[in-house]
């Protein structure tokens, strides 16, 4: 459903994501992974349609990242970086604005709403202004937000960055609950997340990806859990 | 055509759900106010409201720009803006939704000085045309201003620096067509160049409408004005969303 061809984005002189490729099927889940820096979120937010890449593209659910952008963003939920929303608007007004932008009306919105606020379990802090939620909730919203459209593909920049092990824990399991008809790359720096969850791992350090593999045959591979193949990979293999 | 409405609704709906519009309307009424009676509102014995319409200039140099530097700015210094244009949203879009909305929270704005013309016609008897077309006048250049505004937002991160940038081109914008000015300048700048500036001003052209000539002309340059300065935050937001 995924499929990156070449994809390359500099700023100034440099090169955030050197011509990377790479598919996720339907059912994946595939684990973004890299040093920070190393361009993970480059890649995603061109993949979103945000940036557009200097060289290269994508096809999301046969759509172009650069000819069909609107078409992308119809099929994509993404979730940015520190899950930014608007602090002022309470989370029942940011989610019908999502809703309003995404065109789900009346019964559709209802069906969504419904789904959405029990999953994300955000029905306590509904009718609360966003900047008055802890980190946990805001990431919550952010993924209501992303989820409202029942979207084919999902985009999440760390999604579990910054909560507590049990919120880290729900997020999983909400994510795994997905999994199965739809194609979800993450970006983590959390190797057990990656082990737990992914179907697939990426290595990427400095734009280029290092490794391409399932999280298991990587640790078959370098003989060493996956924090020891991470190091081996990104730092050149000098601690081999 | 659902992205301009979403973002139309929220931005209207943002104005008054913070405090800023409230404090806005009460400065800005309070000067729209104030301003005409120091000039001798009353004094005057005529019923009408030039000096009303005269002090609005002066007054939307510094209140506009404080309604435009939010729009973009905030939105980048938050990060909102990658939500914003990963929804599917396009950057056209979304500058026309925020422009019309602050246009709109503006003429809310302008609509609440009624207590001006209902005390004219309660002590006297004015031109209501007159009136009316001093009313599109200041709705156009407020949109003038507005535009400018919007696009030293989407410029820059920093509000600060967005209200600084906006308010010194809009005063530029006012006073290159003040005859104080240009009689200065008489000195030193050749005929042409003179009626060039003169008739690239706000000033001239909100002059003519609000004396009542509503010309093709005079609304064609505050249009036309509007229509470029959108087009040019359009173009920056889009080359620059990101930095």
């Amino acid at each position: 459903m995924i499929e990156v061809q070449q994809l390359t984005r500099r700023f100034g002189p440099i090169v955030a994501v050197d011509g990377i490729s790479f598919q996720v099927q339907k059912g994946d889940i595939l684990g973004f992974l890299g040093p920070n820096g190393a361009g993970k979120s480059t890649a995603m937010k061109m993949l979103a349609c945000f940036l557009p890449p200097d060289s290269g593209t994508a096809k999301v659910c046969g759509y172009d990242i650069v000819q069909q952008p609107l078409q992308v963003r119809r099929s994509i939920g993404y979730l940015a970086e520190n899950a930014p929303a608007y602090p002022e608007m309470t989370v029942a007004g940011f989610l019908n604005f999502v809703c309003d932008a995404r065109g789900l009306k009346g019964a559709a919105r209802r069906e969504a709403l419904d789904r959405i606020i029990p999953l994300c379990s955000i029905g306590t802090v509904y009718h609360q202004t966003i900047d008055t939620l802890s980190k946990g909730y805001k990431r919550r919203v952010g993924l209501a937000q992303a989820l409202i459209h029942n979207p084919p593909v999902l985009i999440l920049d760390e999604p579990t960055d910054g909560l507590d092990p049990n919120q880290k824990h729900e997020v999983r399991e909400l994510i795994l609950k997905m999994a199965k008809e739809k194609a979800i790359i993450i970006s983590t720096h959390i190797l057990e997340e990656v082990e737990q969850i992914c179907t697939r791992a990426i290595i990427i350090a400095r734009g280029r990806i290092l490794a391409n593999s399932t999280p298991q045959k990587l640790q078959a591979d370098y003989h060493g859990t996956l924090e020891e193949v991470f190091r081996k990979i990104t730092l050149g293999k000098k601690t081999a | 055509m659902n992205g301009f409405w979403a973002v139309f609704k929220r931005e209207l709906k943002g104005y008054f759900s913070t405090p800023v519009a409230y404090v806005f309307l009460v400065v800005f009424l309070f000067f729209a106010g104030y301003l005409p009676f120091r000039e001798g509102f009353f004094e005057v014995r005529q019923a009408d409201l030039n000096l009303f319409f005269k002090m609005l200039p002066l007054l939307f140099v510094f209140m506009v720009p404080s309604t435009a530097m939010r729009l973009w700015a905030e939105e980048r210094r938050t990060g909102s803006i990658e939500l914003l244009l990963t929804l599917p949203i396009t950057v056209p879009q979304a500058v026309l939704g925020k422009f019309f909305a602050a246009w709109t929270f503006l003429a809310i704005a302008l609509l609440l000085t009624f207590p001006m013309p209902a005390a004219v016609f309660y002590l006297g008897e004015p031109d209501p045309g007159l009136i009316a077309a001093g009313y599109l006048g200041a709705f156009l250049m407020a949109g003038g201003f507005l535009a400018v505004g919007a696009f030293f937002s989407a410029l820059t991160k920093n509000q600060v620096i967005s209200f600084i940038l906006s308010v010194a081109a809009c005063g530029i914008l006012v006073y290159a067509g003040m005859p104080s000015t240009l009689e200065y300048l008489s000195g030193t700048l050749p005929a042409p160049l003179l009626s060039l500036i003169e008739s690239l001003s706000f000033q001239i052209r909100f002059d003519a409408i609000q004396r009542g000539i509503i010309s093709v002309k005079d609304v064609a340059y505050f249009v036309i004005l509007i229509a470029a300065w959108v087009y040019a935050s359009m173009y920056v937001l889009e080359e620059r969303k990101a930095n």
